[in-house]
């Protein structure tokens, strides 16, 4: 078996920092790729599914690159980790860009915080969410082992998950709202947050993830 | 609200060294940018800012490597600032590691700068630094401007419009400067920090003046900042960013202690 963990690279920012803390964190014979090639990816054992900018941009480099299916496929059966336009993606519709249509692995919506401004009395809320913001555990998770509740995670973004399932939801954080800043099912760990950009908690849950089995 | 206010150290960086000294007694070598990275690291700093102040365009690609060598060691978000100038710069510094550039006079030069970088790395990425002077007299209703130069040369514009329009052109971040203030040690300017913070919806982190623990607090209590950037307190060692978090904590601020 392959030992090899690979970074989906499909032209969605900066990866180097995802590469450079799994490095730092793997075990002595597990491999870090970056890779944007359909076959490595569908070889590794696990998948970290990254991303930043815009929703209608990742799904256009994700479908011009042909990368879709795999990692779907990647989704479905092994360890897989989404890091915050990875998460968003794997929802059925986003908001952003006047409405795009994601990757609907998870029924549910990409919504922005912006509304949430106009319809509350928020009117100090800043855009992008930017920052150190507390996590609280949903689900008694493997990824969460050795991570305090209520531990700090760097987030940026402008856009959050809304699942119709409830019992996706693996973490929530409170910006103005009480939105979902993970989701956890089977194979599949997602977060809004940043684990390479957040310090030791960050270390910590990319650790866990380098040696999860993928079950809960 | 959870979120937590930041605190940002902030390195001039001058040909691959830190300057305006470091005295640390536990580093081998106050001078070396990633060790004191790594210092700040170790003491909660939530960012760091590098300020790139190598005159010649040469030695330029020195601040490319300072950015690698602490991105593969160093896992918190690190911004790097001065001499960015074209898209090629900002694509340099984010493929080293760095998580956003600051963008100042080129800014000023040409707006449109700003948004062509925004819309090709995302917004997340682009911070347009403010450096901004009082010109108002004693008595007026106040008003800043913005100034190139180091502070040396007035632009004309104002201060507040001028963040509106940068944050229309797609800044995910202001980073703002008093040049009144800067390197007096007297605290921020809070009226100016607050009208900016007021004016625009993305984060404002304040700089320039701080000289004691309660400048910082006073600075998003006051001032409406949500991140606040300090060099010489902290290079100086005359407080660990540790001690800055809790100062901050007990005066009421949420903070990743």
């Amino acid at each position: 078996m392959s030992t090899t963990i690979a970074v989906v690279d499909y032209g969605m920012g900066n990866l180097r920092s995802v590469s450079k803390a799994l490095e730092h964190v793997a075990a002595d014979d597990q491999k870090i790729i970056v890779s944007s090639d359909a076959a490595e990816i569908a070889n590794a054992e696990r998948v970290v599914f990254p991303g930043q900018g815009a929703a209608r941009d990742c799904m256009k480099h994700l479908k011009d690159l042909q990368l879709e299916d795999v990692v779907l496929q990647a989704a479905h059966e092994k360890p897989f980790l989404g890091i915050c336009m990875g998460m968003q993606v794997l929802m059925a519709h986003s908001e952003e860009n006047q409405g795009v249509s994601c990757m609907n692995l998870y029924a549910g919506e990409v919504r922005a915080f912006a509304d949430e401004k106009l319809q509350s009395q928020m009117q100090s809320l800043k855009i992008p969410h930017m920052g150190w913001n507390k996590v609280s555990h949903k689900q008694d998770h493997p990824l969460w082992h050795e991570i305090q509740e209520d531990s700090r995670f760097y987030f940026v973004h402008s856009y959050y998950v809304d699942p119709e399932d409830e019992t996706l939801v693996a973490g929530t954080t409170e910006y103005g709202i009480e939105f979902v800043s993970a989701i956890a099912r089977d194979n599949v760990f997602a977060a809004q947050f940043h684990p390479e950009k957040s310090a030791q908690d960050g270390l910590q849950l990319l650790k866990n993830f380098c040696c999860w089995n993928g079950q809960k | 609200m959870a979120l937590a206010k930041r605190i940002i150290p902030c390195l001039d960086v001058d040909n691959g060294r830190v300057v305006k000294g470091v005295k640390f007694v536990d580093i081998r070598d106050a001078g070396n940018p990633v060790e004191v990275a790594r210092r700040y690291d170790a003491e909660g700093a939530d960012e760091i800012t590098f300020l790139d102040i190598t005159a010649s365009s040469d030695d330029r690609e020195t601040i490319v490597h300072v950015v690698e060598e602490v991105a593969n060691e160093v896992f918190i978000p690190l911004t790097v600032g001065g001499g960015i100038r074209t898209l090629d710069d900002v694509r340099r510094m984010l493929n080293a590691g760095a998580d956003k550039v600051a963008i100042n006079t080129a800014a000023v030069f040409n707006p449109e700068f700003v948004r062509e970088a925004s819309e090709s790395v995302g917004s997340q990425c682009i911070v347009v630094a403010i450096d901004a002077k009082k010109v108002s007299a004693e008595g007026e209703t106040q008003r800043w401007e913005i100034f190139t130069h180091g502070g040396r040369k007035p632009t004309g514009l104002d201060a507040i419009e001028w963040a509106e329009k940068m944050v229309d052109y797609g800044a995910g971040e202001i980073l703002l400067t008093s040049m009144d203030r800067d390197g007096t040690k007297i605290g921020f300017d809070l009226p100016l920090t607050r009208a900016i913070s007021d004016a625009v919806s993305v984060p404002v982190i304040a700089s320039g003046g701080v000289g004691n623990l309660d400048h910082l607090a006073d600075g998003v209590i006051e001032g409406k900042a949500d991140a606040v950037l300090a060099a010489s307190i902290f290079h100086f060692a005359e407080y660990t960013i540790q001690e800055a978090k809790q100062h901050m904590a007990d005066r009421g601020i949420e903070m990743r202690l």
